[in-house]
């Protein structure tokens, strides 16, 4: 079994590694590179705890080879807090303590991120169907929608502040609509 | 196991037909990797299409679509014209597996895994759907029907991939739908699924439809009988009950732990029946 050599990017440093052909992304993210935030649950694409972003597109790490990431882009749930500083849903899982044995939250962080960076007003049936490939048997699930909707609505809100702010500071007559745009750009994340 | 990503159909095919052993195509992966971990199968040769030009486009095609192979569910709804002429196949596609799957699952590859409940393949036969077989010996556009024999088995010969989809383009007041049966709402697979698509005149009498039907039998079934039920009608009670009993006397499914032999044979009926009505809704626009 030859070994594949593969030039790829994770959350923004670019990073080099070898595999074996057979390897899964999520084999390669935990074994060869101690990256141990993706979890495996099933390795058969079911459970959504290995939930990773691959060019922006959310897919199950276990379901990736890892042979195939060159030249790609991928997230993970390491890259999420900056720092110290947690992301807003990290924050709202821990307020609505929507977790509690852990191994299905780096999964459905990684889920509602990717569904907020598109909607950022999803409804509450919109947020519980984006999220059914995330598989939790702890919590029934309730908690966890709570804390997406509740990031949502902070999310809307720190958008119309700004853009609020941008519109005063350029004409006080400028009309810049407050209302959050629909489908938030990717990449907004790095930008900021 | 040997990894390969090349860069034009011509050196996949040469490496697919040069391969001693077992040899795979990898797309979306949702269905080989499954397979490779619970030890169904031992590749040893993977080709990834995902780095030869086309394979994840969509592109305009008198006036129709050509959708790559390697096209995922989560694109094809994303692309938007392709829902509004065909919505049966993009629905149908959009029900494979979660947000997860949906980010890198395939049409062709739901027809190569030859599943006999593939959502997809129904909803594809209906609206006169192609598939563009690359090999070997020459480049070849095959019905969508005729590209799964049997469980897990197709009819491409050594060497050969689907490297696309043709959908055709939809004539004026043609609706298309696909319904499934699962006993919950998400994430399952089909215990039935009907798939159909019919063209009307401006009176909105149907003078043309096409009746797949998913999970009955193994492969897609397409059901002319269920065809000629329907059309020279407006779809009224009559035709529809001609049509639901065409579906259930085509069924001839298998009893197993999603759904015995005379319930299956009862929901094509029922699917066939619903499925038609969203259909003919849409024709009239």
């Amino acid at each position: 079994m030859s070994a594949v050599h593969v030039s790829t990017n994770i959350n923004g440093d670019d990073v080099e590694f070898v595999c074996r052909p057979d390897e899964s992304l999520l084999d390669v993210l935990r074994d060869r590179l101690g990256m141990t935030g993706s979890k495996e649950g099933c390795g058969t694409g079911d459970c959504g705890a290995c939930s990773v972003e691959l060019d922006g597109r959310l897919v199950c790490s276990c379901l990736v080879m890892g042979a195939e990431v060159g030249g790609h882009k991928i997230e993970t749930i390491e890259g999420m807090a900056q720092g110290d500083k947690l992301h807003p849903l990290q924050q709202k899982f821990l307020e609505h303590a929507a977790l509690q044995c852990g191994i299905c939250t780096p999964g459905f962080l990684v889920a509602a991120r990717n569904l907020l960076e598109r909607n950022n007003d999803p409804t509450e049936t919109e947020v519980r169907y984006w999220l059914a490939g995330n598989l939790c048997r702890c919590t029934g699930y309730d908690k966890i929608v709570r804390a997406v909707l509740d990031t949502a609505k902070d999310m809307r809100k720190a958008a119309a502040k700004s853009s609020a702010k941008k519109a005063s500071a350029k004409k006080p007559a400028a009309k810049k609509k407050a209302a959050p745009k629909k489908t938030a750009k990717k990449g907004a994340r790095h930008a900021a | 196991m040997r990894y390969e990503a090349p860069d034009t159909i011509k050196a996949a095919v040469g490496l697919l037909s040069k391969a001693k052993g077992t040899s795979r195509i990898l797309a979306g992966g949702t269905d080989l990797l499954v397979q490779m971990r619970s030890g169904m199968i031992e590749p040893d040769l993977v080709v990834d299409i995902k780095s030869i030009p086309g394979m994840r486009e969509i592109v305009a095609e008198k006036g129709g679509f050509r959708i790559g192979a390697a096209v995922s569910g989560a694109e094809l709804e994303e692309h938007g014209k392709v829902g509004k002429m065909w919505p049966g196949v993009v629905e149908a596609t959009n029900l494979i597996g979660s947000t997860q799957i949906q980010g890198r699952a395939t049409m062709v590859g739901n027809l190569c895994n030859a599943s006999p409940a593939a959502d997809s393949v129904p909803a594809m036969i209906a609206a006169g759907a192609t598939a563009r077989v690359v090999g070997p010996k020459r480049t070849r556009d095959v019905p969508v029907e005729d590209i799964a024999k049997a469980p897990g088995k197709t009819s491409l010969a050594k060497g050969e991939f689907v490297a696309s989809i043709f959908l055709p383009k939809a004539p004026a007041r043609t609706g298309s739908a696909y319904l499934r049966f699962i006993p919950r709402t998400e994430m399952d697979i089909a215990v039935v699924g009907a798939g159909i698509a019919m063209t009307l005149n401006a009176k909105g009498v149907i003078t043309a439809a096409k009746v797949s039907l998913g999970a009955v039998a193994a492969r897609a079934l397409v059901v002319e009988e269920c065809a000629k039920a329907i059309i020279g009608s407006t779809l009224d009670d009559a035709a529809l009950d001609r049509l639901a009993a065409a579906a259930s006397a085509a069924a001839k499914p298998i009893s197993d732990k999603r759904g015995t032999v005379d319930f299956r044979i009862k929901v094509a009926g029922v699917l066939a029946r619903r499925a038609a009505v969203i259909a003919y809704d849409r024709a009239r626009g």
